[in-house]
């Protein structure tokens, strides 16, 4: 035998004597638990119908809104219930300064939500940011998950000196308050992009943001999986493959990654949650996403000197990050439940 | 024990010069930042910027740099700010803590009262209407993002409520020393407190949740229900004592991320000038002094912290003390 299975098997039961209908495999099994889950189901759909309605953000602007929401309309004029309104006007309030964008109009493709200070069309943008949003924390996770797992499988696997240097620099990285690091790393970067080698990366860049939100949380995932690799590297099946003379990184590939990738799986719904909030925050802070380019937290940013006449700018976003993320966290239960029934893995 | 705490103590040192070396490597030696062309200004010429270099000791060797800042953040207590010149480092962060430390202290007394009070209402009505209701209003409280959270908050107490009974003791955002005023300390914080404990009520919430639903599985729970105790005295003496372990680890760690900066979020949206803001403002402006000295106290506080919740382990149980 120069192969052993990636997951331990009944032995003795091809021999019972009776015809047994053939096991379901752990994936299947999941996915039928998932797929009984009702909450995650329901938010499953809800994910995707955000996630279509985003994509769907040229067609609304084109075809409905007739608006583009990256160009300044400070002098736009709208029909709205047979007469002509400003887009923007100049403010009535206080000393009269400053100007007051429209307000809700509640007629779809018409500024549904209202518009910004720049007269743009805030319903429109809300679905271009929402693109930016769900792909940067897509992005990040995958990213993160990746270098995770990577770290994690080699100083797990090797251990000795690499494990003692990377578990040291994990140490370090998860010492630095999370925001204060994305912080520190997007103050740097954004101003001037990043340039090492072959990578490079100019200032307004998405990756930029996928890149600093895939980093930090990276030794929030190693961390428990180094310790899953520690303690898998002691079951027995590992060591009867050990003895059998199997070479370490065919150990590593077909005996150790298949457990592994079961906690990254679960990880996934979660961090991404954890990497939209993370991004909006750092938007919110204008060291996210860089205009023209536009995401929730950007939106919320514009609208935070409005919050008081408009607040619709402000709040239309944030329902939407709430609403996504509270999918993502319920599907991230119902994931977890299916594949992780003692619920011991956990995110921060 | 003692051994424990010479390792812990050597550990925490390490981290925290890990974390200096960090921060230093990011604003000097990151590709693309550049110190002096932000103290010197956009269109500086190249003798000013030689200039800014030479004055700031910009053009020194990296290490001597280091070295220098590090002497001067903790050996001689003088370091100064690059862009406001003269200006102290160290009192500047003094003087900001109080605001964190009574923001975070006000938040930490609503999070660990109503987690706990969720936590085991929702364990003792498990799987009915009111364990699902709490449950998913705690998810709710963790998928909001707090900066958005306090900007509603502001819009209705400070503006569309603002007038009513309700909200009209609100004080404008900003801050007033406890000694100055306890009882408008008390009112300029309530909101900010329960701004940043809605996230924290909902993720310990439910972990203790969790936790209290296993500990009732136990062996140990059953010979309590076997001795005649009565189900309330079990879930609160037995299960939640256990179950508390987990939440005073979280509890350590949470807190002092939140009183090294991790509050930063809640401070700017609520005008509130504590070590979150101070660290932001520096970080806009480059002024890397203040980032050192206030990235050192956020983890050490952090690093503290950790070590202080492993010491408790240890203490609590003794089977931590041999691993």
């Amino acid at each position: 035998m120069t192969e052993s299975p990636p997951a331990p098997s009944e032995p003795g039961q091809a021999y019972s004597g009776r015809v047994e209908p053939p096991a379901m495999g752990p994936w299947a099994r999941a996915l039928r638990l998932l797929a009984a889950d009702r909450a995650a189901m329901l938010s499953l759909a809800l994910l995707a119908m955000i996630t279509a309605l985003c994509l769907a953000a040229p067609l609304y602007a084109t075809y409905v809104a007739h608006t583009d929401p990256f160009v300044s309309n400070v002098d736009g004029e709208i029909t709205l219930r047979g007469k002509r309104v400003p887009v923007v006007q100049p403010s009535t309030e206080g000393l009269g300064l400053g100007s007051a964008p429209l307000g809700p109009t509640w007629e779809i493709g018409n500024f549904l939500l209202g518009a910004d200070e720049q007269g743009r069309d805030i319903a429109a943008r809300l679905l271009y940011g929402g693109r930016n949003s769900l792909l940067i924390a897509g992005a990040s996770t995958v990213l993160c998950l990746v270098l995770a797992a990577l770290t994690g499988l080699v100083a797990g696997f090797f251990g000795g000196f690499v494990d003692t240097v990377i578990s040291r620099v994990l140490d370090v990285l998860w010492a630095f308050p999370i925001y204060l690091l994305a912080i520190s790393l997007s103050i740097v970067l954004i101003t001037k992009g990043f340039d090492i080698g072959p990578i490079s990366i100019s200032a307004g860049s998405l990756a930029l943001p996928i890149l600093i939100i895939g980093i930090v949380y990276v030794p929030y995932v190693a961390r428990p999986i180094r310790g899953q690799v520690l303690s898998l590297k002691e079951s027995e099946f590992v060591l009867a493959a050990t003895a059998l003379g199997v070479p370490a990184q065919r150990i590593l590939l077909r005996d150790i990654l298949p457990h592994v990738m079961t906690t990254l799986i679960v990880f996934v719904p979660l961090l991404m949650a954890i990497n939209m909030l993370t991004e909006s925050a750092l938007s919110f802070l204008s060291i996210g996403v860089q205009p023209p380019d536009a995401s929730w937290g950007t939106i919320i940013q514009d609208g935070t000197n409005l919050i008081y006449t408009r607040p619709m700018v402000a709040i239309a976003p944030g329902i939407a990050i709430v609403l996504t993320v509270l999918s993502l966290n319920l599907l991230g239960d119902g994931v977890r439940d299916a594949l992780d029934p003692r619920s011991k893995l956990r995110l921060r | 024990m003692l051994s424990l705490l010479v390792r812990r103590t050597a550990q925490m040192l390490f981290v925290m010069a890990g974390i200096s070396i960090l921060v230093f490597l990011i604003f000097f030696a990151t590709p693309g930042s550049d110190p002096a062309s932000r103290i010197a200004g956009r269109n500086a010429s190249p003798e000013v910027l030689a200039a800014v270099r030479h004055d700031f000791g910009l053009d020194r060797p990296l290490p001597v740099q280091y070295a220098l800042m590090m002497q001067h953040l903790f050996i001689t207590h003088d370091l100064t700010s690059f862009v406001n010149r003269g200006q102290r480092v160290i009192p500047e962060v003094i003087e900001a803590a109080p605001v964190t430390l009574s923001l975070v202290l006000g938040a930490a007394v609503f999070w660990v009262i109503g987690s706990i009070g969720i936590g085991v209402l929702a364990a003792a009505t498990r799987d009915s209407v009111v364990d699902r209701l709490l449950m998913a209003a705690g998810l709710i409280g963790i998928s909001m993002p707090v900066y958005w959270l306090g900007e509603i908050v502001n819009l209705v107490t400070q503006s569309r409520f603002h007038d009513t009974w309700l909200f009209s003791w609100v004080p404008p955002l900003g801050y007033t020393a406890f000694t100055e005023d306890p009882w408008l300390w008390f009112k300029t914080l309530l909101l900010p407190w329960m701004t940043l404990a809605i996230l924290y009520i909902g993720l310990y919430g439910r972990v203790l949740r969790a936790n209290l639903v296993e500990a009732m599985q136990e062996d140990y729970i059953r010979t309590a229900r076997a001795k005649g105790l009565s189900e309330s005295r079990i879930l609160l003496h037995h299960a939640l004592r256990t179950s508390l372990i987990a939440f005073v680890t979280l509890f350590g760690l949470d807190f002092g991320a939140l009183v090294g900066g991790g509050a930063l979020l809640t401070e700017v949206v609520f005008g509130l000038q504590g070590v979150g803001k101070l660290t932001y403002d520096a970080l806009r402006n480059l002024d890397l002094p203040v980032i050192m000295a206030t990235v050192m106290y956020a983890s050490f506080f952090v690093v503290f912290a950790n070590a202080l919740v492993d010491i408790t382990y240890a203490t609590l149980d003794p089977r931590v003390r041999l691993a």
